[in-house]
């Protein structure tokens, strides 16, 4: 199956500077009642962006200014994605136009579900994090270059700072490569690890009636 | 090298473990439930893929299900839907599925260890980041994302790197009206929401060890409030007395190979930790939330912080930001501060012994004017027994609402929710901005702090209940 494919890209920065943005604001769980991945944009901090009636915000949530109409990075605080594992966050801020996160650190199942999704979750040293936030906010024809084969970024000064990723997401999302194809590669070792770990749960057949 | 029970359950179930690749995982035990299914079953379909292994699979239906008399339809036309489509989903690919009419549906965590299908030394996974809760049995257990649930169903694996270790010890005897909820968030306000990203929790020490499985299930289900996607503890007698005889659990000669088995996966003796906590279980006092994540908690006795206390800029912004949203004033006591409902289950706190809890302290007594009470039972099981028990009695006399099982206002997705600007005191897991309805405020507390909040509206300390016991 084909997964998404990220290479090289140049976007503006939208700031986000709360800590902590969990998946309940990135999208409320009235909005899990979907049974596929469409649709899901407006879902995106769907609270924070709309009134009651579903009106915009006036003045509007921040990714809603049009000063940040088409960036494509967030710049958020620490812990972001905390909460809950629904992948519909990464669906939604995909869906939305968001390609990486910058933050000082990201919660576990968020980030692995980023990943699978094409959204580079980030993590920057503090210093740099403090900078960026600072000119996402005040310099709006900022941008910064992703190098993804090169694991790196240009900031907009103009320097060039290498990021963590590991190894294996990076050469998954660089190829378009699936984790699900890749596992299947590995079909006789699961098939002979089953059978050397017969194990004790058998959900189809019950050993005692209730 | 001496391991922790962490590294035992990991290494045995390794099945590859590629040079700079994370490792593939295989998973005993896969949770589905009809919120985050739907896609990884289309994904299926599309790949033309089965189902691995049906008989290491179970469906049921909690999260957006109505917790209204089942004879009524699911009147939320996405609501059925989606619970249709798990349906004709576990039909197709063969997946057994506890229905939401089927005497054995509920919360997906609740009927895991009930029917025995949560054992000891097991991986499981679930599409649900409270799937820690059966690391009760000393279960490596997790929640993951659809794509990942699509993976499970498909491969019966999962690509994972071997998390780190962190060893919570809860020393010492809990006070009569302090309880297993207690212990979890105080734990969580002293790390942080994130001071377990990376890491599987270890709950060890002896107020650990005095704790029934279902109060386990209480500390286990909330390791992802303090940012570890897992938390368990070893398995010992009070495990394997919970698990025996129960519909799924293995039965005589294998029982006896099963338990022989299941003791030796505790830790070694000298096995060491990534990072290591020690919590004085004597000293806690109940805990309340008072702020908009779960790691904004206090001691009930307490009163609510100061931004201008904070040295940390975003500390301080995120509180000032939390208290606006809560409406409350710093330096304010948690105490006394008014209700308009209270909220009793979830997997977190909707097994037998919570509602136990709860109707002790509601028996003979009515709920405070004006606030509704929710009792809901973590299962349809749960529910006979407390029906059986009377405790549904207690609940109606005393003013409560007594309800079917689900998730119902633990997320607010079937209906069950505030109004904008409501107060709840919850026994569930999170009190983030609108989890229980869109503009609703939470304070999460135990059953025994819920419950007396009931009889008085206003948020009350359980330790002043009239004859309580723990």
């Amino acid at each position: 199956m084909a997964a998404p494919k990220v290479g090289t890209f140049t976007t503006g920065l939208v700031p986000l500077p709360a800590e902590n943005v969990d998946t309940d604001q990135i999208v409320p769980a009235r909005y899990l009642k979907v049974i596929d991945k469409a649709g899901l944009a407006d879902a995106l901090f769907h609270d924070w962006r709309f009134e009651a009636d579903g009106s915009k915000k006036n003045p509007p949530f921040v990714i809603d200014e049009p000063r940040y109409a088409g960036h494509g990075i967030l710049v958020a605080g620490d812990n972001f994605g905390t909460g809950s594992s629904r992948e519909h966050a990464p669906w939604a801020l995909s869906a939305f136009g968001i390609k990486a996160i910058f933050s000082t650190s990201f919660a576990d199942i968020f980030k692995s579900n980023a990943l699978k999704n094409g959204i580079l979750p980030i993590v920057l040293p503090a210093p740099l994090h403090a900078t960026l936030m600072q000119i996402a906010k005040e310099d709006l024809a900022a941008t910064v270059t992703i190098n993804l084969a090169a694991a790196t970024m240009t900031t907009p000064d103009g320097v060039t700072h290498t990021f963590p990723i590991d190894a294996f997401s990076q050469k998954m999302l660089l190829d378009g490569l699936d984790e699900l194809d890749y596992i299947r590669t590995q079909a006789s070792k699961i098939e002979a690890h089953e059978t050397a770990h017969p194990g004790t749960i058998n959900t189809l057949q019950p050993n005692a009636p209730r | 090298m001496p391991q922790t029970i962490i590294e035992k359950i990991w290494s045995e179930h390794v099945v590859d473990q590629q040079e700079g690749a994370p490792a593939i995982l295989a998973i005993d035990l896969h949770l589905v439930h009809e919120v985050t299914s739907p896609q990884a079953f289309t994904g299926l379909r599309a790949r033309g893929l089965k189902v691995r292994r049906p008989d290491r699979t179970v469906a049921t239906a909690d999260h957006s299900i109505p917790t209204t008399p089942r004879n009524l339809p699911i009147a939320d036309e996405m609501a059925a839907a989606q619970v249709k489509q798990l349906e004709a989903n576990c039909a197709e690919f063969g997946v057994p599925l506890h229905g939401w009419e089927s005497p054995n549906q509920g919360i997906v965590h609740v009927i895991g260890p009930e029917l025995g299908l949560t054992q000891p030394g097991a991986t499981i996974v679930c599409g649900d980041s409270h799937t820690a809760t059966h690391g009760a049995f000393g279960a490596l257990a997790f929640g993951i994302g659809t794509s990942e649930v699509e993976m499970v169903l498909a491969t019966q694996c999962l690509l994972q790197r071997k998390p780190k270790t962190y060893l919570v010890r809860v020393d010492g005897t809990l006070r009569p009206g302090v309880s297993a909820k207690d212990i979890i968030l105080a734990l969580i306000a002293r790390i942080g929401v994130g001071g377990g990203t990376g890491h599987v929790f270890e709950y060890a020490g002896s107020a650990i060890r005095a704790l029934s499985m279902e109060e386990r299930m209480t500390i286990c289900n909330m390791s992802i409030e303090g940012g570890a996607r897992a938390g368990l503890v070893a398995p010992d007698e009070t495990t394997f007395a919970y698990l025996k005889g129960r519909p799924h659990a293995p039965q005589g000669a294998d029982w006896d190979a099963a338990v022989a088995r299941w003791r030796t996966l505790a830790s070694d003796e000298g096995a060491t930790y990534d990072k290591e906590i020690v919590i004085d279980a004597n000293t806690l006092e109940p805990m309340v939330t008072y702020g908009t994540n779960p790691g904004m908690g206090l001691p009930i006795s307490g009163t609510i912080p100061n931004p201008a206390d904070e040295s940390d800029p975003a500390a301080a912004r995120a509180l000032t930001r939390a208290l606006e949203y809560m409406d409350l004033r710093a330096g304010d006591s948690i105490i006394g501060r008014p209700v308009n409902t209270v909220f009793i289950g979830s997997c977190t706190n909707g097994r037998i012994s919570d509602l136990r809890l709860a109707a002790n302290v509601l028996k003979g007594q009515t709920v405070a004017k004006g606030v509704r009470v929710m009792v809901v039972p973590g299962s349809a099981d749960v529910k006979r027994q407390a029906e059986r028990e009377g405790l549904d009695k207690i609940f109606r006399n005393a003013g409560a609402d007594w309800r079917e099982a689900g998730c119902s206002m633990c997320i607010a997705m079937n209906g069950d929710q505030l109004a904008p600007g409501e107060y709840a005191i919850s026994t569930s897991n999170r009190n983030f901005e609108g989890r229980q309805g869109k503009g609703g405020r939470t304070f999460l507390a135990s059953p025994l702090t819920a419950a007396a909040t009931a009889l008085t509206g206003v948020i009350a300390d359980p330790r002043t209940l009239p004859g309580l016991s723990r």
